[in-house]
C-alpha cells in the first residue's frame, strides 16, 4: 500500500533527526515469557543460581534477540503508518541483565529521495551510556503493511 | 597455519531440512506481549511484528536433546576447533507481511566459514542464512546470522 502521507513526511526529514527514546526494564516475568514464546530453554535466562555460580554472570542474562526486537520497535513506532522497515543489521555487543534500565533510540543517517528510503542508525544503551546493541535499519516511506 | 581444514570448509553450503509452520493469532499475541509491544495490530494478533520468525522457527527438540545448560544443539553446524561463542550479528530483510493463518517454510543454509586474526588469537566466523517462504514459494524473510567463535 502506498500512502501520500508517508511520502509527504519523508520530504520533511533531515539527516540527524532523532527518533524518540524509550526505556525498557525487563523483569524475570517478562524474560521468562519471552523465552517461553521462543521455546528457549537456556538456563542463563531463568535459573539465577546456575547463571551466577556456574556461568559467572552477575544476574539473569537478557536474550540477545529481545534487544533486537526493541531496535525494531523503536523504528516501527516512529514510522507509524507512514512507512515500513525493509531490513535491519544489528549486533549484540555487551551482555545486559534483569534489573537494568536500557534505552532504545536512533538517528536518521541517510536519505535517498529517489526511492523515499532512509537509513536509521539505532541503538540500545545501558544506564552507563554504553551501546550494548548497535544497528542500522533501512526504511521506505509511502509503503505500509 | 589455518584452523580451517578442507574438511571443515566442505560443510559450506550444507542445508537443513525445510520446516513448515502455521502462524497463529495466539502465538503472535504472546510474542507481542512478551516483547513489550505497544501496537494494537500486534497485541491483538492481527499481523505479526518484525522478528516473529524467530519464535516461529526456534528449534523444538525433545528434552533429552537439550544440553545441561538447556540449549538445543544446532545440527546444521560442524564441530569447530574453537568453541567459545562471542557476540554475533543478525541481518534481516523483510519482503512480505505475515498474518495469522499463513503457512511458512524455513530452510537454513550454512553459507560461510572464515577466519580472522583477533587481538588475542584467531577467530572463526560462520554465517547461516535462513530463507522463509510462503506456500507459493515467494520469499517472505531472509535472515543472515553471523557468529564469532574464539
Amino acid at each position: 500500500m502506498k500512502t501520500a502521507q508517508g511520502a509527504a513526511r519523508f520530504d520533511l526529514l533531515q539527516v540527524g533527526d532523532r527518533l524518540p527514546e524509550r526505556d525498557f526494564e525487563c523483569d524475570n516475568v517478562q524474560l521468562m515469557l519471552y523465552n517461553a514464546a521462543l521455546w528457549n530453554g537456556h538456563r542463563i535466562h531463568f535459573d539465577e543460581p546456575y547463571t551466577r555460580e556456574v556461568e559467572g554472570y552477575p544476574g539473569l542474562v537478557l536474550a540477545g534477540p529481545l534487544l533486537g526486537d526493541w531496535l525494531h520497535q523503536c523504528v516501527d513506532e516512529w514510522l507509524g503508518e507512514d512507512g515500513r522497515i525493509l531490513s535491519i543489521d544489528y549486533s549484540n555487543r555487551v551482555a545486559s541483565y534483569v534489573g537494568e534500565t536500557l534505552t532504545s533510540g536512533g538517528t536518521v543517517a541517510a536519505l535517498r529521495p529517489t526511492n523515499s528510503e532512509a537509513d536509521i542508525d539505532v541503538h540500545i544503551k545501558n544506564a552507563e551510556g554504553e551501546v550494548v546493541a548497535p544497528g542500522k535499519v533501512v526504511v521506505r516511506f509511502g509503503e505500509y503493511w | 597455519m589455518s584452523l580451517l581444514t578442507p574438511e571443515l570448509l566442505g560443510n559450506i553450503g550444507r542445508k537443513s531440512e525445510p520446516r513448515r509452520e502455521l502462524v497463529t493469532r495466539r502465538d503472535i499475541r504472546k510474542y507481542a506481549v512478551a516483547t513489550g509491544s505497544r501496537q494494537d495490530k500486534y497485541l491483538q494478533g492481527d499481523q505479526a511484528p518484525p522478528m516473529f520468525h524467530v519464535p516461529l522457527f526456534w528449534d523444538v527438540v525433545e528434552l533429552d536433546q537439550l544440553s545441561p545448560d538447556g540449549v538445543s544443539i544446532d545440527t546444521l553446524l560442524p564441530k569447530f576447533p574453537l568453541e567459545k561463542a562471542m557476540a554475533g550479528g543478525l541481518k534481516i530483510e523483510y519482503h512480505k507481511p505475515i498474518y495469522p493463518g499463513d503457512w511458512l517454510t524455513a530452510t537454513r543454509t550454512l553459507s560461510a566459514i572464515y577466519e580472522k586474526q583477533g587481538r588475542s588469537g584467531p577467530l572463526i566466523f560462520y554465517e547461516v542464512i535462513m530463507d522463509v517462504v510462503d506456500d507459493d514459494g515467494a520469499l517472505v524473510i531472509r535472515e543472515k546470522t553471523t557468529r564469532i567463535l574464539r
